[in-house]
């Protein structure tokens, strides 16, 4: 055991992790956005909207995150049309590709954890509803979406945390989180087991952190 | 659709070579993962506080690392360890251990954290009734519970361990950072090679969707057979 090593490599990783941290909560807030977008689209009657919202997620979420990072990080650039677009000062950043990837694939696993929180929700509270006289869109608005989102807490923290281990894989493109740092300390110092605990530590403890966030609001707002 | 030819000018052959490789390493990750679960759920599952802490512990980090760092441990680490061990017995040369080798192993033991949680659920949901009844009938521990309580895990199991299945095989993409010509190290080659990542990725995303899609399809007749009766 290197404990200088751990000791010397500890503040280099807890600055990494402030970038994990960024990347996890950009992705989540757009991520959150683009996943009711598609919940709402697959409630709809419109056949073609429904396959086109199920055709989204199940792309998203049958293929590795990996293979998505590098079709728009390597495969968006080579697109002629796009770089002459403002698009592509989004997108020649390896951050904001990294962001878009973990948005867009997120987007999809929240979308179906929504949609489930949707289709539980008792016809009943909706009925109540329109017998108050409250208009479809306050229904929604007012009634469906704040239960659909106490239902999928529980399904959704285990989508952060999956999702927090997921921007892992923006070292892969050049960013220097956590994962990234780590794997520079490793591969410079050949010393793996001592990075992996120091590492893998931050890593449990922003899971921990995560998840009595979860229990906490599952708890201040659950029904009884 | 001449850069998926077959031969020499294509890259077919290679991506069809590729994605073999990547079935053959989800499946060696989830049966490792299996020998993994079949050592840890009875520890979980154990009214022993210090066995409950060891596979608790395994279950807890194992889920809350990235996978990637796990591979990475493995990567750098793994041909230390193995000669840690092997200069115990008196051997002192050095040890490479093959990209297969190490791939399957990093999944397997992720693979395995999933596993142990899907069976220690199965098992816990089992009725008590089941294993009292079992008993009652002078069963033999061992009969016990291959005969009554295993056939009934399975059914309750497989429908979780089909996501653990499909966790498994889009984890394999890691790999390709040890160099492991899977479908995503074969997609990188291919695209640095001819200039189109475009392409290439594109196509990896659709080998995988195959996969899933095949996978799933392979799933649903298993948990057809197991829940025949109920």
């Amino acid at each position: 055991m290197d404990l200088e090593l751990m000791a010397n490599s500890f503040p280099k990783l807890l600055n990494a992790a402030v970038i994990t941290l960024k990347l996890l909560s950009a992705s989540l807030i757009i991520g959150l956005f683009v996943g009711l977008f598609f919940a709402i689209l697959r409630l709809n009657k419109n056949i073609f909207l429904n396959k086109f919202a199920y055709g989204y997620s199940y792309v998203f979420r049958g293929t590795p995150l990996l293979v998505q990072i590098f079709i728009i990080y390597f495969g968006l650039g080579q697109i002629e049309y796009l770089r002459s677009t403002f698009l592509w000062v989004i997108l020649k950043e390896p951050y904001w590709c990294a962001i878009i990837a973990f948005a867009l694939n997120t987007g999809a696993y929240t979308s179906e954890i929504l949609r489930s929180a949707f289709q539980t929700i008792k016809p009943g509270i909706v009925e109540a509803g329109k017998s108050l006289g409250i208009s479809n869109k306050i229904i929604f608005y007012k009634i469906q979406i704040p239960i659909a989102i106490r239902q999928s807490l529980p399904a959704y923290g285990n989508e952060i945390i999956l999702m927090m281990k997921g921007t892992s894989l923006a070292s892969t493109v050049t960013i220097m989180d956590l994962t990234g740092v780590a794997k520079y300390i490793i591969s410079t110092t050949f010393k793996p087991i001592e990075v992996f605990i120091v590492a893998g530590g931050i890593y449990l403890f922003m899971t921990f952190i995560i998840h009595n966030l979860i229990k906490f609001l599952e708890k201040k707002y659950s029904f009884n | 659709m001449e850069l998926l030819a077959f031969g020499k000018t294509g890259w077919g052959d290679e991506l069809f070579i590729a994605t073999l490789m990547t079935i053959a390493v989800s499946i060696t990750a989830m049966l490792i993962g299996f020998l993994f679960a079949l050592i840890f759920t009875p520890l979980k599952l154990s009214k022993n506080k210090l066995c409950n802490l060891i596979g608790n512990t395994y279950t807890t980090v194992i889920r809350g690392v990235p996978e990637l760092l796990v591979i990475y441990l493995l990567f750098f680490g793994g041909s230390g360890a193995v000669m840690f061990v092997a200069s115990i017995f008196g051997y002192n040369e050095y040890i490479e251990i093959n990209a297969f080798i190490t791939g399957s192993f990093a999944i397997g033991i992720i693979s395995g954290a999933y596993s142990t949680e899907v069976f220690r659920g199965a098992i816990q949901s089992i009725d008590k009734g089941q294993f009292e009844a079992a008993k009652v009938m002078g069963l033999s521990k061992f009969a016990q519970f291959y005969k009554i309580i295993l056939p009934q895990t399975l059914r309750l199991a497989i429908p979780n361990l089909s996501n653990v299945w499909q966790i498994t095989l889009k984890d394999t993409s890691l790999i390709s950072v040890t160099g492991l010509v899977e479908i995503m190290r074969q997609s990188y080659i291919a695209a640095g090679s001819t200039r189109d990542p475009l392409f290439f990725y594109s196509f990896a995303a659709v080998l995988y969707l195959m996969l899933t899609f095949l996978s799933m399809k392979i799933i649903n007749k298993l948990e057809a057979k197991y829940s025949r009766g109920y």
